[in-house]
């Protein structure tokens, strides 16, 4: 059998919608339309660069009317004058190498479009355009067309830019520029030696390190001693502190050395330090950037809404302006954005991204409904109850868990280590330099510097991000993205597992179809086959994949009830697919099982119904789970699943059904309450109020770019079964970090003595202590990869 | 040897030229993206010859 790819897209080609053009094949006529406008405007070199770099464009009819509204393009708009507007888009199908070149042709493709420019990381384009010859709703159109259309949502509706924050680069620019020029005129001092031209230039040039050294020291290390001086403030003795400490001790030694012509001063290391100590927090900083976890629920929803006039006209308003008693005309696949009363006679809506269930829920005129559902099927109205900000989700969300920050309740090991470090420290330096003023003034102040100078408190401040960072990016390339460091020390001292049920520990892909009722012929399976070509229903697009393959036959008559089933003729055959009461078979409640019944010329059959798959690994992923973890499944369903799961995971597991969301919530409350550090797991939004209460929640997502902002943790629903792995990987980076605690304690051990008995210069401390951070810093690194090698 | 005090204070200057430019470029926004450049430098700038050809004969054909 040959499978033929697309080729602009690469999806597989159904034989049937085959279209074939220029001699290539194309799954449909959308592929080959955009194959079409690229081959005529000579842009054909699109495919060069990837193979099959498309995606097929998608029926925009009267989705983006709201962009004649002036309001909404001026808010959009990065820059207008009368003849050029600029506009930044979101375009999440941008990929690979094809997708930036075509996008930067674009001007081929439009007229009045000036340049256009990627960003690729962002997945965002610049476009500069010319309203008297095109306007922002054609670009738009045009990207649509072509396989790329933009993801337009209220993010870009909040006032006020981000003003993104260079100063870190300023600063190790400057630190860099410092350190560089320190070393160079530091070279006639190292070598020591008593010639005549050395000794008249040398104040020259120690002055001149002087004058380099202070933009460093007060611009590039002012970080340092805000953090510092806060924490002080505060009470709290931070990591920043002996470095701050240092720093400035360091500089005043080294001014007092020039000043009275005693040394050379520590200039070079000073500079040397700070710049390393930045580059350090640079790189933390791009790690967690890459990881970037900043969405705002409000990106969810679609940012312009159809209002209905009482005159029977439709306008295009923005969500903020909504207000009770309005009506919406809400079409197929959009957003429902505040609750509402259906006023249309049926509707069917998809509520996975509040319930996790992806089976539609069909409601009838003047039932509720709920904000965060999807439309599907016709055009339906609604009117308005409730305003954006009162409703149901953003009840959950605004509720007070949301707003507390995890940070500040937990005590990272470093700040913890610091506390004992800090005052340690500088008592040893002040009880050194009392004892040694007596002896020799000269060594005690050599002593006093060195003991600040060799205890390195930057191997303290540099293993947590280091490690944490590299771990955070070993899982991200293992699909398990947290939201940052704090999260994986979190991870470590979780002791208790709560699981919700659907979506979860259930997949959505795969549902196992079992047939109950008599015996269908393949004559009559055939029929089935035939009807449920024709329907775009989930259940029947499962179905339809499921039957095996029969003949094509003509449908004579073809009904698709939305929401309820199929009603089809075919060789005078009647058949009808769909739920029990359009069947009208039973009137009973499918709570239990969702079934789809099939009746043929008025004879009920049978039905098939669709059990829910427990994703794969789950008994072993409990297994060893249960070894070290208390375990729980709280769900949203009925117990119909209790006899299953009883027998599926380990007898210490608690199972609990029927959960709301609040109780969700009380149910984690009350287990923190009894002491225990709790983790959750979980996937619809309506989860987000126990996952945000829970010590980490982690968010398990088919595809990953849809999640709940209240989550620490995503993981991509394939890695499900490393979750084992993920929290013994936590443990162990806590363990490196604790064994680097340990050499760097070994190395202070050995140089403070050193230093205290006054045998260490502070040139000799100076030098060791960059020594000392790299070799940290690589075995940190090597001791995270290497655990991360143990068990794939 | 005085000419040294000449010569150090010319190269910091240099160098903080080379630091001014750098804090320029910064502010530009020049860095903030440093993957695309690296893919956009491979493209081939040949359809520009292809479209001046093309108009070159929609205007021979227009004479005629």
């Amino acid at each position: 059998m040959v499978t033929t790819n697309c080729f602009h897209c690469g999806n597989e080609i159904n034989k049937k919608d085959e279209v074939v053009f220029d001699e290539k094949k194309f799954c449909c006529t959308g592929c080959k339309t955009v194959y079409e406008i690229f081959s005529q405007n000579d842009l054909t070199c699109y495919y060069d660069f990837q193979a099959s770099p498309g995606a097929t464009p998608q029926d925009i009819n009267g989705k983006y009317e709201f962009l004649d509204d002036e309001k909404i393009i001026d808010k959009l708009l990065e820059f207008q004058e009368d003849t050029t507007h600029i506009v930044s888009l979101y375009i999440p199908h941008i990929h690979c190498s094809s997708c930036i070149w075509i996008l930067e042709n674009l001007q081929k493709l439009k007229q009045g479009i000036g340049s256009s420019q990627v960003n690729f990381p962002e997945k965002k384009v610049r476009i500069s355009f010319n309203p008297e010859q095109t306007s922002l709703k054609e670009i738009v159109y045009l990207l649509s067309s072509i396989g790329y259309e933009p993801y337009i949502s209220l993010e870009n509706f909040d006032e006020g830019k981000k003003k993104v924050d260079r100063s870190l680069i300023y600063k190790i620019g400057v630190a860099f520029f410092c350190f560089g020029n320190i070393m160079l005129l530091s070279f006639p001092e190292y070598f020591e030696v008593e010639e005549y031209w050395i000794n008249q230039y040398r104040g020259f040039f120690r002055w001149l390190i002087f004058a380099l050294a202070l933009p460093s020291f007060i611009y590039s290390a002012s970080g340092y001693y805000v953090s510092a001086w806060k924490s002080i403030k505060s009470g709290l003795l931070n990591i920043d502190i002996p470095i701050a400490l240092g720093i400035v001790v360091m500089f005043v030694r080294s001014t007092i050395d020039i000043i009275f012509d005693l040394g050379q001063g520590f200039f070079d290391s000073m500079t040397g330090l700070i710049f390393f100590m930045l580059l350090g927090k640079l790189f933390q900083q791009k790690t967690y950037d890459f990881l970037s976890f900043e969405r705002d629920y409000k990106s969810y929803f679609p940012i312009a809404i159809t209002k209905l006039l009482p005159n029977g006209g439709e306008i295009a308003v923005q969500v903020y302006d909504i207000e009770k008693g309005d009506r919406l005309l809400i079409r197929n696949q959009e957003l429902i954005p505040v609750d509402g009363i259906l006023i249309s006679e049926k509707a069917s809506i998809d509520y996975s991204f509040v319930t996790g269930e992806a089976v539609p829920i069909e409601k009838k005129s003047g039932d509720k409904l709920y904000a965060g559902g999807k439309q599907q099927g016709k055009v339906i109205e609604m009117e308005v109850l409730f305003s954006v900000s009162q409703s149901y989700l953003t009840q959950l969300w605004s509720n007070d868990v949301f707003q507390k920050k995890v940070n500040q309740q937990h005590k990272t090991i470093t700040d913890k280590i610091s506390r004992f470090f800090t005052p340690a420290l500088l008592a040893l330096a002040f009880l050194s330099f009392f004892y040694w003023i007596f002896i020799d003034t000269a060594t005690a102040f050599n002593v006093f510097t060195a003991i600040l100078i060799v205890a390195c408190p930057c191997a303290l401040a540099l293993t947590a991000p280091f490690t944490l960072g590299n771990v955070l990016r070993i899982m991200g390339n293992r699909k398990f993205y947290l939201k940052n460091a704090l999260v994986v020390e979190q991870l470590a001292q979780v002791d208790t597992l709560v699981f919700d049920k659907t979506g979860t520990i259930t997949t959505n892909k795969k549902t196992a179809i079992v047939y109950e009722g008599a015996l269908l012929t393949s004559n009559e399976l055939q029929l089935l086959k035939n009807t449920l070509r024709g329907s775009n229903h989930p259940l029947s697009r499962r179905l339809y994949d499921f039957i095996p393959e029969f003949e094509r036959k003509n449908v004579d008559d073809f009904e698709e009830v939305i929401g309820k089933g199929i009603f089809a003729t075919i060789d005078n055959h009647k058949i009808k697919l769909g739920s029990s009461s359009f069947v009208k078979n039973l009137n009973e409640s499918t709570h239990k099982k969702t079934k789809v019944h099939v009746e043929i010329n008025g004879i009920y059959k049978g039905s098939y119904v669709f059990n829910n798959q427990y994703r794969k690994g789950l008994e072993q992923l409990f297994e060893s789970l249960a070894k070290d973890y208390n375990l729980v499944v709280l769900s949203g369903d009925n117990d119909g699943e209790r006899a299953i799961l009883t027998k599926m995971l380990p007898s210490k597991t608690t199972l609990v059904f029927n959960q709301k969301p609040e109780q969700k919530l009380a149910y984690i409350e009350q287990l923190q309450q009894n002491g225990k550090n709790v983790m959750m797991i979980g996937d619809g939004l309506n989860d987000a109020g126990a996952l945000a209460q829970s010590n980490v929640g982690l968010s398990i997502s088919e595809n990953v770019n849809v999640f709940s902002p209240a989550c620490d943790g995503i993981m991509d629903a394939s890695q499900f079964d490393k979750i084992g792995f993920f929290m013994k990987y936590s443990k162990n980076a806590m363990k490196t970090i604790y064994m680097s605690f340990g050499l760097s304690i070994l190395y202070n051990i050995v140089g403070l003595s050193y230093a205290v008995t006054g045998n260490l210069s502070p040139l000799v401390a100076a030098i060791i202590m960059p020594l000392s951070t790299i070799t940290i810093v690589s075995f940190v690194t090597i001791m995270s990869n290497f655990y991360a090698r143990e068990k794939k | 040897m005085s000419v040294i005090y000449i010569l150090i204070v010319i190269s910091i200057v240099v160098a903080i030229v080379f630091l001014v430019a750098f804090i320029k470029a910064v502010k530009g926004g020049q860095y903030d993206d440093d993957y695309t450049p690296s893919v956009r430098m491979l493209f081939d700038d040949e359809l520009v010859k292809n479209k001046s050809n093309k108009l070159v004969q929609t205007e021979k054909q227009k004479s005629i």
